[in-house]
């Protein structure tokens, strides 16, 4: 038993020291976020109206904000809400249910094509 | 024997490492993605399905009070950036609570606090213009503000019938997710001013431990990450 509780306690001694969001850590994660939004609004701004001949800017532009808010997603949720520090176990009991959410994507996007013919 | 009696799941404390309302917090946030995944895919399924949608470039291109037209996502950038800053603010007050800084966790929540009615502010502002121009629950612009926020395919704008269509849905989404996400703002904020007063009577630090600034730091970060999307879904896209 006491050898037990030992390891508990140098387990998460060792966790926080080297696993923890530090003020520069923080600042760092800033820093990241901020540069994403920038880049974003450079392409809406600037990218979009000046390349966007044929009227359809949104074909390739519309992928590359969502994979830039799924960055920012990462980034708030792995160091701000510091799941990347805990446990695997308890980091995949919060991923995994977030996954059931692509199935909805999948299924209204299919059906808001077929909608759209209907309207055409 | 005794090395498979002390696995994570064998019982007598948390598998996760983690407080019991801690995880509880992470267990209501999922359940709050969900809601606001549904609300957002929505959105998006209504806007693909309809031949035409408001550009966003011409709806939000104020700057309430300052700037008429011409600015467009400078207001929202400016929420956005209010809105990760507050994080920011929140994460001090943690990294603070870790070291029993009472003095430090007081500043910086009330720094998020700030930041937290600042963007409430900003929304209420951006509501008051959009619903100025006409929209509002199940309202639209007249026809002649209608069509200058639609763009014009090979030079010919969307019939009238399919602009109040499609802006009878974006004003309906619009102002139900914002809506929604701004109470989460307000909440929070609510929440975040219960914790500081908690912190500044000294509850934590009797405890000895400053959890309850994680856990509403938790929430609070939450409520950043989903404007994340929204911004991204109603203003970028």
């Amino acid at each position: 038993m006491s050898t037990e509780t030992t390891n508990v306690h140098a387990e998460e001694a060792g966790h926080g020291e080297h696993d923890t969001m530090t003020k520069k850590r923080i600042w760092r994660v800033f820093y990241i976020l901020l540069g994403i939004t920038c880049i974003e609004f450079f392409i809406a701004l600037y990218l979009v109206p000046h390349y966007n001949s044929g009227g359809n800017a949104s074909h390739w532009a519309n992928p590359i904000y969502i994979v830039l808010t799924l960055f920012k997603a990462f980034y708030i949720v792995g160091y701000f809400m510091h799941l990347k520090f805990e446990k695997l176990d308890m980091a995949l009991a919060i991923i995994v249910p977030v996954l059931f959410i692509i199935g909805l994507i999948l299924v209204l996007t299919n059906e808001s094509h077929y909608w759209i013919d209907l309207r055409l | 024997m005794d090395e498979v009696k002390s696995t994570p799941w064998s019982g007598g404390r948390s598998p996760f490492n983690v407080e019991y309302g801690k995880l509880m917090m992470w267990f209501f946030l999922l359940s709050d993605a969900f809601t606001f995944s549904s609300l957002l895919i929505s959105y998006g399924a209504l806007r693909f399905s309809a031949p035409t949608w408001p550009a966003p470039s011409l709806v939000f291109q104020s700057f309430p009070g300052l700037i008429e037209h011409g600015a467009p996502l400078v207001f929202v950038g400016m929420m956005t950036f209010i809105l990760i800053m507050s994080s920011v603010t929140m994460v001090l007050a943690v990294e603070a609570g870790h070291r029993n800084a009472k003095k430090e966790v007081v500043m910086w929540m009330l720094f998020t606090i700030l930041g937290g009615l600042m963007f409430l502010g900003c929304q209420a502002a951006e509501w008051t213009h959009l619903h100025g121009e006409g929209f509002w629950w199940g309202h639209i612009p007249t026809a002649e503000v209608l069509k200058e926020f639609f763009q014009a395919h090979n030079n010919v704008l969307p019939s009238y019938a399919q602009q109040a269509m499609t802006s009878h849905q974006f004003a309906n989404l619009f102002f139900t997710i914002t809506g929604f996400h701004g109470f989460h703002v307000f909440s929070g904020v609510i929440i975040n001013i219960i914790i500081t007063v908690n912190v500044l009577a000294g509850t934590y630090q009797k405890r000895g431990s400053y959890l309850m600034v994680e856990k509403v730091g938790l929430y609070w970060h939450f409520v950043d990450l989903v404007w994340v999307f929204v911004f991204t879904f109603f203003y970028l896209v």
